[in-house]
């Protein structure tokens, strides 16, 4: 059908220091029931936000790191991260919290160009 | 596309990203991104080196209001409200550097 | 608004969800069925018990298309599809649902 967008949600920045990161999940699971082509990159400091391991009662803040779990079951498959991003904090792939395509910043700049739609948080 | 950066170069990576992720189009600094267009700043040579991939814009109201519209380094286009629209309009798409 | 029950007082926000999760048990669960003219049957209680399990699981109750899907894959096709979901929940399988099990409503639901 030719009114599917495609929307790609880039994700810059760490959870729970900013409301940036639930704040984009929150739309992505919004954006996911008017079944467009959705896609989620992570880079810079946003690539925290699927790192494994989030316990967050301590700080007293609903952890989130679970609900991209979902995302599978809202068929939202497309997520892509910034390989250097990973490598300057010292993770890889086995790190994160969901399965996602490690690419390269001019691969991920490429993905970028195709879409439609870009929402930045 | 068009890339707009909002935050200063020297204390956010955001316009760092967007040079090296981008593949090209254009950069429209606003807000505290102006300060990346002023003379003699620490990111000027990453800056002029993208200007080979991009074009560079500045919106003036924000060069103006940071006392920085004299300084502006050559390659750099300053624009008003009015261009900043036209910019949007003419680029298939435009993502924000938050 | 709160819901008064073995003289106890539990608080819930005024759509009638219940504010904290943690308080949430069966004897709750019947009450806001009530209030929402539910009659609780076994049929019910696998959706309800099924929302908590994923919420516990995923952090957030599902929008109605993932819900029917996943309960699907789980309790099988005559009870993974809208019209099942809908006789036993008739004001929305995922609004109403979500209520009786204590959870908060679902994300993009208006």
């Amino acid at each position: 059908m030719s009114d599917i967008k495609k929307f790609m949600f880039v994700n810059r920045k760490a959870p729970y220091g900013t409301i940036y990161a639930l704040e984009s999940l929150e739309v992505v699971l919004i954006a996911a029931a008017f079944e467009q082509d959705v896609s989620l990159a992570f880079m810079d400091d946003g690539v925290y936000q699927i790192k494994k391991g989030h316990q967050t009662k301590g700080i007293e803040v609903k952890g989130f790191e679970k609900t991209y779990g979902a995302l599978e079951d809202y068929d939202v498959t497309k997520l892509y991260v910034d390989a250097e991003s990973l490598a300057a904090r010292g993770l890889t792939a086995d790190d994160l919290t969901v399965p996602v395509e490690v690419m390269s910043r001019a691969e991920l700049g490429k993905m970028m160009e195709e879409q439609d739609v870009l929402l930045s948080f | 596309m068009l890339n707009i950066v909002n935050k200063s170069p020297l204390e956010r990576n955001a316009l760092q990203s967007c040079i090296e992720t981008g593949t090209g189009g254009a950069i429209l600094l606003i807000e505290d991104g102006v300060y990346a267009v002023a003379r003699g700043n620490s990111f000027e040579p990453t800056l002029k080196a993208a200007m080979g991939k991009f074009k560079v814009y500045a919106l003036a109201p924000d060069l103006e209001a940071r006392g920085i519209a004299d300084r502006v380094m050559d390659g750099v286009t300053a624009v008003d409200y009015g261009g900043f629209v036209d910019l949007v309009a003419e680029y298939k798409s435009s993502q924000s550097w938050l | 608004m709160a819901i008064e029950i073995n003289g106890k007082s539990v608080e819930t926000d005024e759509e009638g969800y219940l504010v904290n999760l943690a308080d949430w048990d069966e004897a709750i669960a019947g009450v806001l069925a009530q209030q929402e003219n539910v009659t609780m049957t076994d049929q019910h209680w696998e959706v309800i018990n099924f929302l908590r399990d994923y919420y516990n699981e995923f952090q957030i109750a599902p929008a109605v298309r993932v819900l029917t899907k996943a309960i699907g894959k789980k309790l099988g096709p005559e009870k993974g599809n809208s019209q099942y979901l809908y006789e036993l929940f008739p004001y929305g399988p995922a609004k109403q649902a979500c209520k009786i099990a204590g959870l908060p409503k679902p994300t993009g639901c208006v």
